[in-house]
């Protein structure tokens, strides 16, 4: 396959190289400033630290566990959005959408008066002998809050474009709804699911406001990456930077690894 | 529909990055002819925020802003070129010359002291420093490296307790949130945040506090564009009405 010679689509004009030349430049920037300021002899040492190695351990657990948590709520609320009318649907896509648009830091508030000790479910989970604040149950909830609209709104766009003729023609040939669902429209709509999951992944591993009201900051328990970073940067730069590498490495990893809108449907 | 979806998408898109824009902007007509910053660490907010009121009346076209953050922070923040008159520090370590080059004469203005903080009606029944190592007890503590964490950890090693926090936040005031929701049984915070918290927490002494006393300097920055009302705020500070707003806080005398 030989590249194509540049050239623009009919009805775009050449000019929008040079905004998006600037935009991508303010993105790349940052990211080379980082690099040039990364005290490269010590890198090691400065990442495998117990203190870092927990850390990044402790994200990489809690982030796979918020997605999951995500895709078990998501998939059904997705599905719902998109296939099916309701009254109330509006204001439910709105609320769900609700955790992107507050401050993090709300969202940490919000979950601490539902699932803290003197919460609204406080009482009921203390008389089940389940405590929530200050371990890593807190910190999947705080990712998962946040992370759930990236995956809602990533697979309902998807079911949306797929329409449901295939899924029509399942059914009458005797399939049920179950059935369809299971073996015809998340088959249909696996590239936005993945694209979603990918998107709650990313989320959940740079959470950090939520995360530090809602469940605090104990190594190994509930220090993330995020928490960790912002914490070394007061008393030692130099591995607070190397840390910021680490993450950014993983996250651009989980792109490449699922990159979204590499299959389009 | 898929437009439509776009739409929502975009504005929400927009919506997170104005929320993420902190800065106010500043709205008006009349704005004042000379704007003093001061930098300061976040447990002098309510004092400090009297005290520019007060500055304000007394000076009349002055307008006196102010960014309160952690000491550390704030050191980063001038070192990288922020526009500060004057900084007023929570220790004595962000103010070393080696850490802030622009420090023009740093000179001690308050103390403060740790005192434990329980939710009210001390439901955990705290009475001493070593009744914080209590097994089961849920306590929260500032991480070492921010100030009332390293003043912890020196009052810890004085009263030869072992502490085991449930978590080390890297702010006082996110120790005193856990404790005011309940969420936490106690906490170890300066005399100043329980004074601040107007009865939501219940402070605790313990005099074991006595021999760690956290000394706060102001100085003016090398760099003020407002030299002289630089100089004038910090005096303010260091006396009179200033001095009393401090000890109402519950700051002691440098």
């Amino acid at each position: 396959m030989t590249r194509p010679a540049r050239s623009f689509a009919i009805g775009t004009p050449g000019w929008v190289i040079v905004p998006a030349g600037i935009g991508l430049a303010f993105v790349v920037l940052p990211l080379v400033a980082m690099l040039v300021r990364i005290d490269w002899g010590h890198f090691g040492s400065l990442i495998s630290s117990s203190a870092a190695l927990d850390a990044l351990s402790l994200s990489l657990r809690t982030s796979a566990a918020s997605t999951l948590l995500c895709l078990f709520l998501g998939v059904p609320m997705a599905t719902l959005l998109a296939r099916a009318r309701f009254p109330g649907q509006t204001a439910f896509r709105a609320v769900v959408l609700l955790p992107l648009v507050v401050p993090p830091v709300v969202s940490g508030i919000a979950l601490l008066y539902t699932f803290g000790r003197r919460g609204l479910l406080g009482g009921t989970l203390d008389a089940l002998g389940i405590e929530v604040a200050f371990t890593t149950v807190a910190v999947v909830l705080a990712q998962a809050f946040v992370s759930l609209p990236f995956l809602v709104l990533a697979l309902e766009g998807s079911l949306r474009t797929l329409g449901g003729a295939h899924e029509v023609v399942a059914a009458s040939l005797g399939a049920s709804p179950t059935t369809t669902f299971r073996r015809i429209t998340l088959p249909l709509a696996l590239p936005g699911l993945l694209s979603g999951a990918v998107l709650a992944f990313a989320r959940s591993l740079g959470e950090f406001g939520a995360t530090i009201t809602f469940a605090g900051s104990l190594q190994g328990t509930t220090t993330t990456m995020p928490i960790q970073i912002y914490l070394e940067r007061l008393s030692d730069p130099d591995a607070a930077v190397a840390l910021s590498l680490v993450l950014v490495v993983v996250a651009v990893a989980v792109i490449v690894v699922a990159r979204p809108g590499r299959t389009v449907a | 529909m898929i437009v439509r979806l776009r739409v929502i998408v975009l504005v929400v898109l927009a919506l997170v990055l104005l929320a993420s824009c902190g800065e106010p902007l500043t709205v008006g007509l009349h704005r004042p002819a000379v704007t003093l910053t001061v930098f300061a660490a976040s447990s002098l907010r309510n004092a400090f925020t009297d005290i520019g009121a007060d500055f304000e009346r007394a000076h009349p076209g002055v307008s006196v802003r102010f960014s309160f953050a952690g000491s550390a922070d704030l050191v980063e923040q001038i070192n990288a070129g922020a526009p500060a008159d004057v900084f007023a520090s929570a220790d004595e370590a962000s103010m070393n010359t080696s850490r802030l080059p622009t420090a023009v004469d740093p000179r001690p203005f308050a103390s403060n002291t740790l005192e434990i903080a329980v939710p009210a009606g001390n439901p955990a029944k705290i009475r001493t420093f070593a009744d914080l190592a209590k097994p089961g007890l849920k306590l929260v503590i500032c991480a070492v490296e921010v100030p009332c964490g390293a003043a912890t950890q020196a009052v810890t090693k004085i009263a030869g307790v072992e502490l085991r926090p449930v978590s080390r936040e890297q702010a006082v005031g996110d120790v005193l949130g856990k404790v005011a929701s309940g969420e936490a049984d106690a906490g170890v915070v300066y005399v100043t945040d329980v004074q601040g918290s107007k009865g939501i927490v219940e402070g605790i002494d313990f005099p074991e506090s006595k021999q760690v006393v956290n000394v706060y300097p102001i100085t003016r920055l090398a760099d003020s564009r407002h030299p002289v009302l630089a100089d004038e705020f910090i005096t303010s500070v260091r006396t009179g009405v200033g001095h009393e707003v401090l000890a109402d806080a519950g700051f002691g005398a440098p």
